[in-house]
């Protein structure tokens, strides 16, 4: 189960986001349950009156996970690049989650402005985690600006659809072998976690599917146990699918006829 | 001296001329470490904020962390 991402050894596949949760206990208990070791975070143009902010920096650094920031809500690369900056400042990490908008109803990602917000940061230093699309050509162009980690959307954030379209998603994991991908956005259940991970992806990032459950905590370990046994299926290998009947039983013709 | 005028997070603010980044983040009574600043969308680092001094019509936003996706 464990595995390398940005230089950094982790023992789990699952990254959690902190978003949405009824209460910062359940948010702690659900990381605990998840066993998440990457969560990720946000910043926001405020100036909270009272600790606010304050405590839920401190609550998040309690839980030990990595945290993983974000540039969610920019909508150029000059945005993003300028939120980069400051949450390297606040969280004390060069991991950034690259988030740069197209669209305000689909929320997928503005592919142009994210290749070059990603290009500026890996020369600034940063670790890109670039949320984006299942474009090959994109991710392609993602790798070459310095990202060593890409982050293919499963389906629009937090729309609970699933993998909407897995073909392209093994398009990406056959013609980028050695590449470090994460689905990220749009799980809804354990099963699309499972199918990413049978898919050979390395590692799955989801939050609504968690914090919108009726029970968050006992959601969080039900990914957590799916995403292990996807994981250990693809590395057991799957058996390739057939069109037509493979007879298990090793009979030979027909019992009662010479 | 002629006060200026500044946007924080846009909202309008009157300071004295001269006034730093550092100077202003002070008078809101936050932790300067448990905020991050930029100045008309160009991030202004922590070290760099008690030499950058502010202008007629800058516009000062802070950023304090939240839960993320």
């Amino acid at each position: 189960m464990s595995f390398i991402v940005a230089d950094t050894l982790l023992h789990s596949r699952f990254f959690l986001g902190t978003a949405g949760y009824p209460s910062p206990h359940i948010l702690q208990q659900a990381v605990a349950a998840s066993e998440a070791q990457v969560v990720t975070v946000g910043l926001k143009r405020q100036l909270t009156q009272g600790a606010g902010a304050n405590d839920f920096h401190a609550l998040i650094r309690e839980t030990g996970s990595r945290l993983l920031p974000n540039t969610a809500g920019c909508r150029t690369a000059r945005e993003a690049v300028t939120l980069a900056h400051m949450a390297r400042e606040l969280f004390g990490t060069n991991w950034i989650k690259l988030e740069v908008v197209g669209d305000e109803y689909t929320l997928q990602p503005d592919l142009f402005e994210l290749v070059q917000a990603a290009a500026e940061l890996a020369r600034a230093g940063f670790e890109v985690f670039p949320y984006c699309t299942d474009d090959l050509v994109t991710c392609q162009r993602l790798l070459d600006a310095g990202c060593r980690i890409l982050m293919p959307w499963g389906a629009p954030i937090g729309s609970g659809q699933g993998l909407i379209n897995p073909y392209a998603l093994r398009t990406l994991r056959a013609r980028l072998p050695d590449v470090t991908l994460i689905v990220d956005a749009g799980i809804g259940s354990p099963h699309d976690a499972v199918l990413a991970m049978e898919l050979g992806f390395d590692a799955v990032l989801l939050n609504s599917a968690v914090a919108q459950a009726h029970d968050p905590v006992a959601m969080a370990r039900a990914f957590r146990l799916g995403i292990e046994a996807g994981r250990l299926a693809f590395e057991a290998g799957i058996m390739a699918r057939q069109d037509m009947a493979v007879p298990t039983t090793p009979v030979t013709g027909r019992p009662f006829v010479l | 001296m002629t006060p200026i005028h500044i946007t924080l997070n846009g909202a309008p603010l009157q300071l004295e001329p001269d006034t730093t980044l550092a100077e202003l983040i002070a008078t809101t009574g936050h932790e300067p470490q448990g905020l991050s600043t930029a100045v008309n969308g160009d991030f202004v680092a922590r070290e760099s904020r008690s030499h950058h001094v502010l202008r007629e019509a800058d516009a000062v936003f802070t950023f304090q962390p939240i839960t993320g996706g």
